[in-house]
């Protein structure tokens, strides 16, 4: 890329990461997968349709695809790797996900996952309709929702937030 | 019982609900989908393709493209080394178009550049100059147009011709029935990472169905030895059919082969809607004759498939569309003719369900039709003509196995049914929207029952390999089993642990190189094949280990058993633990497994082509806004044939996922085309059901354990998505006394329909 690059600093699950000689026109989808390492937000449709790649900026959930890295500066950004490291135990979510059988292909699994977290944030007890709703923006092609959904009322009844 | 020590061994066997062993890491994030595999020095990939559907290529100018900073390689038809064309059966489909496009879509050349939008601003900067020509978009046009490829425009007509062609009965039923293309709509979009090797060949990570017949394909483009082009299954997003054909494998490679650089391309849900195969599209004639009880006398039917530009495997879809358009019923008499033929219209090919989904909606739309007209319930009709062990296919195939159809249809009915409609606005159709009084709910309850095929058929030869190594009482499998969601990772860990006794069983990497085919991950039959050969691989390394306690022991082999972790003898003589029996020794085997040999059907369409079959009923229930359109499916109960569910959870995660599928075919999904050109490449036109969409799934599986089949499972993919769409389209019909012969049922196909007055 020969145009004008740009140098800032994103502060990702609680860590400031320098992005150097970036292309402003890049999503924050693209910067945390490619310039910070950061893969486990999936790219599904690059539309905010499928929630693949759902993230939080300032404790708001949004679709990473849709937001501009650098209008993201200065925010607290958490993806899915700032849930759990890979030596940290599980978060309860995650494990209802795997023994439910919530988890099929897996390319929407994280984008599911921060979802029910910032469901179970906000609503701990949430009712089914709920729950629906608050998944609606995450499109899963292999379970049919159904093992989500019981993943998700595990979570529940074990009654620990997010 | 947390104690290691005094757990019982061979936890997580067969038969148990056992979880992924990738589950974690999918859940954390930290599972390598091919789309997110990094190499030093990657440059990104992008393909041009045609805007238009018929056309000639004038010039292809790629100077600009090239001379664009950041932009390392530019290729086109005339830099592919090796064979111009690919394709499973037959290789007519170009790796880039050569002189003529023969569908929107068709590639038309590829860049590698050092950033995504550098690559995309080459692409704009390539110049072709298109003259576009008449297309040919009606199937129906394609038997009479000038041919669109030197092949012709058909790709198969299967006639199948069985008993009188005379038979008549009192109950004479016809309709004509129309499916719509449906895009398999997988997560993780086509992506692929090649990087150059040193021997002049290359490396290919790549998300796939079958590994060995990519590489075949993808040697013979680049003009290389097989063993020069090595592909390993990155992490794969889903698949359904979409990822069967070569999509980009032969554009990486020859983008790092060119470049001398690793390439990674990924598409974009745009591109991927382009950049695979879809389910065919299909207009089916049916009539059935049959007695005044609703026996069925004789079914006499023409399908027509559109198989878009290029063959892809339209010439199987077309035969399993036909070899099952009696459904699983007893059908004596039968006069069926199936082609799929040649359009400019996008290319169509393997989808979950492969042909048995089309002919579905056909025969359940006839069975309704035939129940009113004998005055039976659509249950009731569908009893007396249900098909069973021991029963003729209209192929004059006897059915040598299981087949559970009248169980699973009593198990459907079974299930308990949903509350009446809801008080609550946000459970009617139209949901949050609001828009839909109690009053204006019709409720209605259909009923589908669908029949498929398991494994290839007409005589190939679909075998799979697997090995296995045991040391120190850890084994590590392998396959080149593509998994792409299914849970054959589970379920092969499942199988070492029952059959070697041991808890610590892995799998390792599926690759070319080090392993022979799996085969495909497709007709319903990964557990079945790579299942049998992953048992057979494991039996062989226990009579390993059994010979080598025996001859070290001094004890004769046949009083040696493997019971839960341990060699014992009968007398007591010996009882040591697999994990201590041979320290320091490695054991190893290697084992093909090949299912009976099936045969070509003849020219009357007879003959033992399939191996064997699986059939499931659903029920749906549906409420309607008939003023508005509005459809919400409330419930889909099933009863569905597994033989023998291995892991319960991820057959419930199977039939629910595929009944998803189904519910999107009934009323949401379809590719629009106009003049080949798709209208809705996206998630925001394209719609696949969320959360709000599904309905609740009640199943009862019926096991009857399938003679021949590793631990008498059948594949279970497949069958919920052949004919839940059906049951539901039935639901809508009896909800609002409508014909509705198509599916998808849009909004207007219900709200305009005309009505009856009064």
């Amino acid at each position: 890329m020969t145009e004008v690059q740009e140098h800032y600093t994103l502060r990702v699950n609680g860590r400031d990461h320098a992005v150097e000689d970036a292309w402003l026109g890049e999503s924050l989808l693209y910067v945390l997968r490619e310039r910070l390492g950061l893969p486990g937000s999936k790219s599904g449709c690059e539309q905010g349709e499928c929630g693949s790649c759902s993230v939080t900026v300032d404790g708001v959930l949004v679709c990473a695809c849709l937001v501009l890295a650098a209008s993201a500066v200065e925010t607290e950004i958490l993806t899915i790797e700032g849930l759990a490291g890979p030596d940290d135990p599980m978060t309860v979510v995650q494990e209802a996900f795997v023994t439910e059988g919530g988890v099929q292909c897996g390319f929407c699994t994280p984008g599911l996952v921060m979802a029910v977290h910032d469901l179970l944030e906000r609503i701990p007890e949430p009712s089914d309709l709920e729950v629906r709703e608050a998944i609606s923006g995450n499109l899963c092609r292999c379970t049919g929702y159904g093992r989500v959904l019981a993943a998700v009322q595990q979570a529940v009844a074990r009654g620990v937030r997010g | 019982m947390t104690d290691t020590a005094t757990r019982a061994p061979a936890r997580d066997g067969i038969g148990a609900s056992a979880v992924r062993p990738d589950g974690v890491a999918k859940t954390k994030g930290a599972f390598a989908f091919t789309s997110d595999l990094f190499a030093e020095g990657l440059l990104w990939g992008r393909t041009l393709r045609s805007p238009h559907a018929s056309a000639r290529i004038r010039s292809v100018d790629t100077e600009a493209a090239r001379a664009i900073p950041g932009v390392a390689a530019v290729v086109t038809a005339l830099d592919v080394p090796g064979l111009p064309t690919y394709g499973l059966d037959e290789a007519d489909q170009p790796v880039f178009a050569i002189d003529v496009v023969r569908y929107a879509g068709e590639p038309i050349a590829a860049v590698a550049a050092d950033h995504p939008e550098t690559a995309r601003r080459a692409l704009e900067a390539i110049v072709v100059h298109y003259e576009v020509t008449d297309g040919v978009y009606d199937p129906e046009e394609a038997f009479d147009a000038p041919p669109i490829h030197p092949n012709g425009n058909v790709f198969r007509h299967v006639p199948i011709r069985k008993g009188d062609p005379d038979a008549t009965g009192e109950v004479v039923v016809e309709g004509m029935y129309e499916v719509g293309m449906q895009d398999q709509a997988f997560m993780g979009p086509e992506s692929g990472l090649a990087i150059p090797a040193e021997d002049g060949g290359v490396e290919l990570y790549i998300s796939t169905q079958w590994l060995h017949v990519d590489r075949d394909q993808v040697a013979a483009c680049l003009d290389l030895p097989p063993e020069k082009v090595r592909l390993t299954l990155g992490g794969v997003g889903g698949a359904f059919g979409a990822r069967e054909d070569v999509s980009l494998q032969v554009h990486v490679c020859l983008l790092a082969l060119r470049t001398g650089r690793p390439v990674r391309m990924v598409y974009s849900r745009e591109e991927s809607f382009h950049g695979h195969v879809h389910r065919h599209p299909a207009r089916i004639w049916m009539r059935h004759h049959a007695g005044a009880d609703g026996r069925i006398v004789k079914l006499e039917a023409r399908l027509l498939l559109d198989g878009g530009a290029y063959q892809s495997t339209s010439t199987h879809v077309i035969s399993n569309a036909a070899c099952f358009a009696s459904g699983p019923y007893v059908v004596p008499n039968a006069v069926i003719d199936g082609y799929s033929v040649r359009t400019n219209n996008p290319p169509c090919g393997a989808m979950r369900g492969f042909g048995a989904v089309q002919a579905c909606f056909a025969h359940e739309g006839q069975m309704d039709k035939l129940a009113a007209a004998c005055g039976l319930e659509p249950v009731e009709v569908r009893l007396r003509n249900a098909m069973a062990h021991g029963d003729t296919l209209v192929t004059g195939q006897v059915v040598a196995g299981t087949l559970p159809t009248r169980e699973c249809i009593e198990a459907a009915a079974a299930l308990p049914l949903p509350p009446d409609p809801a008080d609550d606005w946000l459970a009617r159709p139209g949901g949050t929207g609001r828009t839909t009084d109690r009053s204006d709910v019709q409720r209605g309850l259909g009923w589908a029952v669908g029949l498929k095929n398991l494994m290839y058929a007409e005589g190939a030869d679909d075998y799979s390999t697997a090995s296995c190594r045991l040391e120190g009482g850890f084994a590590v499998i392998t396959s080149a089993a593509a998994e792409v969601g299914q849970g054959f990772v589970t379920l092969a860990a499942q199988i070492g642990r029952t059959v070697l006794g041991i808890d610590d069983v892995t799998l390792g990497p599926a690759q070319t190189a080090t392993i022979g085919s799996a085969g495909s991950t497709s007709a319903s039959r990964q557990t079945w094949m790579s299942g049998g050969a992953v048992e057979a691989a494991c039996v062989a390394v226990r009579a390993q280990v059994l010979a080598h306690v025996a001859a070290s022991r001094g004890v004769p082999v046949a009083e040696l058993a493997l019971v839960d972790g341990r060699i014992a003898s009968a007398d007591g003589s010996v009882d040591v633990a697999v994990a201590e029996a041979a320290p320091g020794v490695v054991f190893e085997a290697t084992e093909e497994f090949h299912h009976h040999r099936t045969h070509p059907l003849d020219a009357g369409g007879q003959g033992q082509a399939h191996v064997a079959f699986a059939v499931a009923c659903h029920r749906a229930v549906v409420d309607v806004d008939a003023e508005l359109g509005l459809v919400r499916v409330v419930q889909i109960a099933t009863g569905q044939d597994v033989g023998k569910a291995l892991n319960p959870l991820a057959v419930r995660g199977q039939i629910e996922g595929g009944i998803a599928q189904g519910v999107g075919l009934a009323v949401l999904e379809e590719i629009v085309l106009d003049k080949g050109r798709i209208r809705n490449p996206s998630f925001t036109d394209y719609l696949i059901p969320t959360a709000l969409d599904m309905p609740e799934v009640v199943a009862t599986l019926i096991e009857q354990p399938e003679p021949g089949a590793p631990f008498g499972a059948k594949g279970v993919g497949e069958a919920p998505t052949v004919s839940s769409h059906a049951a539901v389209v039935a639901a809508i019909r009896a909800a609002t006394g409508l014909d509705l012969a198509r599916c998808p049922v849009r909004p207007q196909d219900i709200a305009l329909a005309p009505r009856v007055a009064g």
